[in-house]
């Protein structure tokens, strides 16, 4: 909060300088999330220095003023308050949990100020027209996994372990379901736990029974982990598919060899081809020594966006401004290419990885 | 039939880790008429140790795996009886009411030590022993599985033997009648005590180990739940018994596996818990308990 006010205060007294399109964030930079609010304020700064170095926007240079809401409920809103009303930000960018980005959301609306989310919930997004993500939902993760299942893995027969304390499980669970009854296939059995479990033995040993081809799991990637191990102890030999959940290095840590034949749905991949992603996988890892992770780039593609949508806009006038992030259209974004649809949420492709030799590596990638 | 047998071995050896650290509690409450909330906590320290331990050793390897499974109880049996000496002696012959505080400050204490000192993060606990599957039948059963059955037993003998068969087993039982009657005929009650800790956290680092083994992903308040349920596989089994806490830990463990690959799965904790209730109503003392008359 001081270090926030001394950059304004610097700011209000350097007059020659042209005057900075002041850009607010919130992220979970310390406690239990520490590590996606961090990864997303590297992605953040990089694309705002790249900018600034460009020349910035309409010959005016971006400034950040970034927030720590420690990953509690119940901060956002006070810091969203605080960027809009004293900071007078132009946008707020924001943020990796649905839930926080829920919290804030309801503000930004209020004040017509453009907000761009990370989360993936469905809800967020449909707080107002001010608010934009850049991250897919999860009713298309589901559906992805069910057509990689069905037409990638020829499954049939299917089960579900799902974290019934987790809205985002949950959710994506459902999604999964109805599109892979959509498409042809048996739910054969669905069994649910509850977050921070250790053992899953007993769900796992009915699911066997039930001679499922593979296992759905929706959850985040401790569980994941320690599922995957267990499944492997009891025999189960067959595909264990999820979500962008899973997306943490600690999975292969934790579960090692017993994540061969497990695939999930991600944002990013380092293995892109594109051109646009190469490049900004090599200016990271110049920057940070660093491989970026599938946060980082999302960060990175919300502030081009907002750059993008204030080049064409021409003001920072916020109807004008809201109007052009929501006719953004074929967005060469760092996670592919991204139009934004009536919802306010992306289209764009979603890369499905899979476990080899160690780490996960692109196996294809399922357009819109 | 085969998913029926797979359910009961992974019940066993769930359970077989509740009896472990059920142990300590009955162990403690039979000398000292309280219960340690810190247990589970030691419970967790013993993981911790076995983790940086095994990060030392090679992984594998049956004699590496030993060396941080014994490594891990004497690390534990000396934080038990510094616990012991300085937290709960100073409180000797005070209301049980204000050791079962202190035990509550010992818990928090450790957790949040162990949050600052290890991380709040979940660590990946290492591959200490050697790991193979058999196929029997429709069975599959793992080493791991195995090794907690096997490790349990063999600690629960060897407990029974050092209860039953030694002169420091008899001082337990001893004090455990009737302290005042033990110091007057010699025994040194706080040897006695001391012992009796070192004991119970002993095992605990053995269950925390064994748990870190089946599921390994360990982090500062892993204790909270598994401690929480051998507490009540302790009271299940009739606290103050042996056999009793062993008893109740595989039955918790063996009705709360059936439960989870039921249809049920989310209440599995609202059953096992009802099943207690349940016992108790019949049998207050729990299943092998005494009841015995308070003497004024």
């Amino acid at each position: 909060m001081l270090v926030a006010s001394a950059v304004s205060l610097a700011a209000v007294r350097a007059d020659d300088a042209p005057k900075p399109w002041k850009v607010g964030a919130y992220a979970s930079l310390t406690g239990s999330e520490a590590t996606w609010g961090q990864s997303y304020e590297r992605g953040t700064r990089l694309a705002i220095d790249e900018i600034n170095a460009a020349g910035g926007v309409l010959g005016q240079p971006l400034e950040l003023v970034i927030d720590d809401n420690r990953s509690k409920s119940g901060d956002s809103a006070t810091i969203v308050r605080k960027l809009i009303s004293r900071d007078k930000v132009i946008a707020v960018l924001g943020e990796v949990s649905s839930g926080r980005s829920l919290e804030a959301a309801p503000f930004c609306q209020q004040m017509r100020i453009p907000m761009i989310s990370n989360g993936s919930n469905p809800k967020v997004t449909e707080v107002g027209d001010y608010i934009f993500r850049v991250a897919y939902i999860d009713p298309f993760q589901g559906a992805v996994m069910a057509r990689f299942a069905r037409e990638h893995l020829h499954i049939t027969r299917v089960g579900l372990l799902t974290d019934t304390t987790n809205a985002y499980a949950v959710g994506l669970g459902r999604f999964f379901k109805e599109r892979f009854l959509h498409e042809g296939g048996i739910v054969a059995l669905e069994q649910r736990y509850s977050g921070s479990e250790r053992d899953f033995k007993a769900q796992l040993t009915a699911l066997r029974a039930a001679n499922v081809d593979a296992i759905f799991v929706p959850g985040y990637y401790t569980e994941v982990g320690l599922i995957a191990v267990q499944a492997r102890e009891l025999g189960y030999r067959g595909p264990i598919l999820g979500g962008d959940g899973w997306a943490s290095p600690q999975l292969a840590e934790l579960a090692g060899a017993a994540l061969h034949d497990t695939y999930y749905c991600d944002n990013f991949s380092l293995e892109s081809s594109d051109p646009v992603t190469r490049r900004f996988i090599e200016r990271y890892r110049a920057r940070y020594q660093l491989d970026p992770d599938s946060i980082a780039p999302l960060a990175y593609d919300a502030v081009a966006l907002l750059a993008d949508a204030l080049t064409r806009a021409g003001s920072a006038q916020p109807a004008k401004l809201r109007q052009a992030l929501a006719t953004t259209s074929g967005f060469a974004g760092v996670s592919g290419s991204l139009t934004i649809d009536a919802k306010r949420n992306p289209q764009k492709p979603a890369y499905v990885v899979g476990f080899r030799d160690g780490q996960y590596r692109l196996v294809t990638t399922i357009a819109p | 039939m085969s998913e029926f047998l797979q359910q009961l071995l992974n019940g066993i050896s769930l359970g077989a880790i509740y009896a472990l650290i059920a142990l300590g509690y009955t162990m403690v409450y039979g000398v000292l008429r309280f219960i340690n909330f810190a247990h589970s906590d030691v419970f967790m320290v013993g993981a911790f140790v076995g983790y940086y331990l095994g990060r030392l050793l090679p992984e594998h390897t049956v004699l590496g795996g030993i060396t941080v499974l014994v490594g891990a109880m004497i690390a534990c049996a000396l934080l038990g009886m510094t616990i012991e000496r300085l937290a709960y002696r100073p409180l000797r012959g005070a209301p049980t009411l204000n050791v079962l505080i202190t035990a509550i400050g010992v818990s928090l204490l450790l957790e949040y030590t162990g949050q600052l000192v290890f991380g709040a993060t979940p660590r990946t606990f290492p591959a200490i022993f050697p790991v193979a599957q058999f196929e029997v039948g429709g069975l599959v059963i793992s080493s791991n599985q195995l090794m907690v059955i096997g490790v349990s037993l063999v600690l629960m003998v060897v407990l029974q033997l050092i209860v039953f068969r030694t002169r420091i087993g008899t001082a337990m039982r001893a004090v455990s009648l009737n302290p005042n009657a033990a110091r007057l005929v010699g025994v040194n009650n706080d040897v006695v005590i001391s012992f009796t800790f070192g004991l119970g956290s002993a095992l605990a680092a053995a269950g925390g180990i064994l748990y870190a083994i089946n599921y390994p992903s360990i982090d500062p308040l892993m204790g909270v739940m598994p401690g929480l349920k051998a507490f009540v596989a302790a009271i299940l089994g009739g606290i103050g018994n042996i056999p009793g806490a062993a008893l109740g830990g595989l039955l918790l463990g063996t009705v709360e596996t059936f439960v989870s690959g039921s249809q049920f799965s989310t209440y599995k904790d609202a059953i096992a818990f009802g099943i207690l209730i349940i016992i108790l109503l019949f049998r207050p003392a729990g299943l092998l308990g005494k009841f015995t008359v308070e003497k004024v």
